[in-house]
């Protein structure tokens, strides 16, 4: 039901470009919907320090989230990595100054690319994948069936996945960050023949810890809300068969958007509090 | 409460309406240990809602609804758990869980419900599903199984915390005629050997006449017969009738 509200919402805005019609936006719609989906977040970071621990179904996801994302977060990390080198390196050729390449490509991937990149990719296989199995698990009564066997249904399958998202987007955002330097190195190489060495040391030469700790952990917030969102939508569905699709889409639209949004407040909370990480 | 013990199972004056639409009207009726109740009715009349509302899977907005000593409509958390623990569900379609096999959709509630060794577990596993002859099967997964087989592992999975009380919800529907009286024998054999108070929806006037003790007719939300199988057909409303004669 929340999935075809905000479902309606979104691609309607999505499609027409507008929010304007009062029908399409409903301001005590969004509110209602945002003060459910902050109440779940809550009570998953409530149910996951309480017992019983689910640490085979945790470790289930990791696996489910982390390691079948990862060719893909490596696949695009490289491309992006290469494909960034080469129009970087068109503009600086202009002024004499490829070799601040490396220190660009550094600071481009660690800051802000490698974590907003990893977080949208992650939503869109990860977080259509959680609410569409959870929505069909709905729709054929597995919830209902896992609830009459007196287990917590909550705790037992949104818990894991929300944990899972947060734990494994950091190590994704890490592997992002390397695949994408390491296509920009090879990208770099086949242009200038420069070496390894030479291109590391120019990468992190001005590179400190904090510049790279509070962007890569900030994609924790991204796993939680990806997690949160997918879930919220999957487990709430009422709508059959049809919502599996609903809640699938769902997840994607509106993890995306708040992955893009919550970046921008990240930022200014990373610049407030660690402000030594501003350049 | 002849026997001095509590009924199993006592539906009181029970309500239920989804927005505007009322499913169930002010309905009753109660289930003794080792006693078969049918509930027959038209499509819609809210026989699986009753099911729910048994298990607490959905609230009743007026009434009661007591699992043997237990008032199960204002219980939550580990309470209402400890009561559903003497209750096993038979859904429609099973609603085995797709990601795990046979034996683990089985020994999940023993792993996290008992105290059971993982010995003991495979020992409860392999008997119930030797009960309904699936033991061979134990490593399929779910969509492994055919329509009767899926059935079967349901009751199975119902059954694997001995309940007291078993709710079956169309145990027979989308069966052919020899596999639905191979399901209800499973019923009969539970209810016989274990004393289990069953209570199952059904369209499957056959499959009930066989089954039940009792039978409850619904109507439009509304109780309109309730009694032995002989008392329905010549009960005074039609609808009754028309239902338990198919």
């Amino acid at each position: 039901m929340e999935g075809r509200r905000i479902h309606c919402s979104i691609t309607n805005w999505w499609t027409t470009g507008s929010f304007r019609a009062e029908k399409v936006f409903n301001v005590a719609n969004v509110l209602e919907i945002a003060g459910k989906v902050s109440l779940f977040g809550l009570r998953a970071v409530v149910d996951s320090v309480r017992r019983p621990f689910e640490g085979a179904q945790i470790v289930r996801q990791l696996a489910e989230v982390g390691s079948k994302s990862l060719p893909l977060i490596i696949a695009s990390g490289f491309a992006l990595g290469a494909v960034m080198t080469l129009h970087t390196r068109s503009t600086l050729v202009t002024f004499g100054a490829t070799a601040v390449i490396p220190t660009v490509q550094a600071f481009a991937f660690i800051l802000e690319i490698g974590p907003l990149v990893a977080g949208l990719l992650v939503a869109g296989r990860v977080g259509s994948g959680i609410g569409a199995v959870l929505a069909n698990m709905r729709a054929t009564e597995q919830i209902d069936g896992i609830e009459s066997l007196s287990i917590d249904s909550f705790k037992y399958l949104v818990v894991p996945r929300i944990v899972a998202c947060t734990l494994a987007l950091p190590v994704l955002t890490l592997f992002m960050d390397f695949s994408g330097l390491l296509g920009g190195f090879l990208s770099e190489y086949a242009a200038s023949r420069s070496s390894l060495a030479l291109y590391i040391s120019r990468a992190f030469s001005a590179f400190e810890w904090s510049n790279f700790w509070p962007p890569t952990l900030k994609t924790c917030v991204f796993g939680f809300t990806i997690g949160t969102i997918s879930s919220f939508f999957g487990y709430t569905t009422n709508e059959g068969a049809q919502g599996v699709g609903r809640a699938a889409t769902s997840s994607v639209v509106v993890s995306s958007l708040l992955i893009i949004l919550l970046d921008v407040l990240l930022i200014k909370l990373i610049f407030f509090i660690f402000p030594e990480s501003a350049l | 409460m002849t026997d001095g013990r509590p009924p199993a199972v006592v539906f009181d004056q029970v309500s239920k309406s989804f927005g505007a639409k009322h499913i169930l009207s002010d309905v009753s009726f109660e289930v003794r240990a080792g006693e078969a109740l049918c509930i027959l009715g038209r499509s819609g009349t809210g026989k699986s809602v009753t099911l729910k509302l048994l298990i607490s899977l959905l609230k009743p907005d007026a009434g009661k609804i007591w699992i043997e000593e237990d008032e199960i409509t204002k219980l939550t958390g580990p309470e209402l758990s400890r009561v559903r623990r003497k209750m096993g569900f038979l859904f429609q379609d099973a609603a085995l869980f797709d990601s795990l096999t046979l034996y683990e959709n089985l020994a999940l509630p023993l792993h996290r419900l008992t105290d059971k060794s993982q010995q003991e577990i495979d020992f409860s596993v392999d008997q119930v599903l030797g009960q309904v002859g699936l033991r061979a099967d134990k490593g399929k997964m779910p969509s492994e199984l055919s329509g009767g087989m899926r059935k079967r592992a349901g009751l199975a999975r119902a059954l694997v915390l001995e309940p007291r009380i078993l709710l079956a919800d169309e145990p027979s529907s989308g069966l052919d005629r020899i596999t639905a009286s191979e399901i209800d024998e499973l019923l009969l054999r539970q209810k016989a050997e274990h004393k289990t108070a069953l209570v199952v929806v059904t369209h499957d006037v056959h499959g009930a006449r066989r089954v039940a003790d009792r039978v409850a007719v619904l109507d439009r939300g509304k109780l309109i017969a309730h009694g032995p199988v002989a008392e329905i057909e010549h009960s005074e409303n039609e609808v009754a009738r028309k239902l338990i004669s198919e």
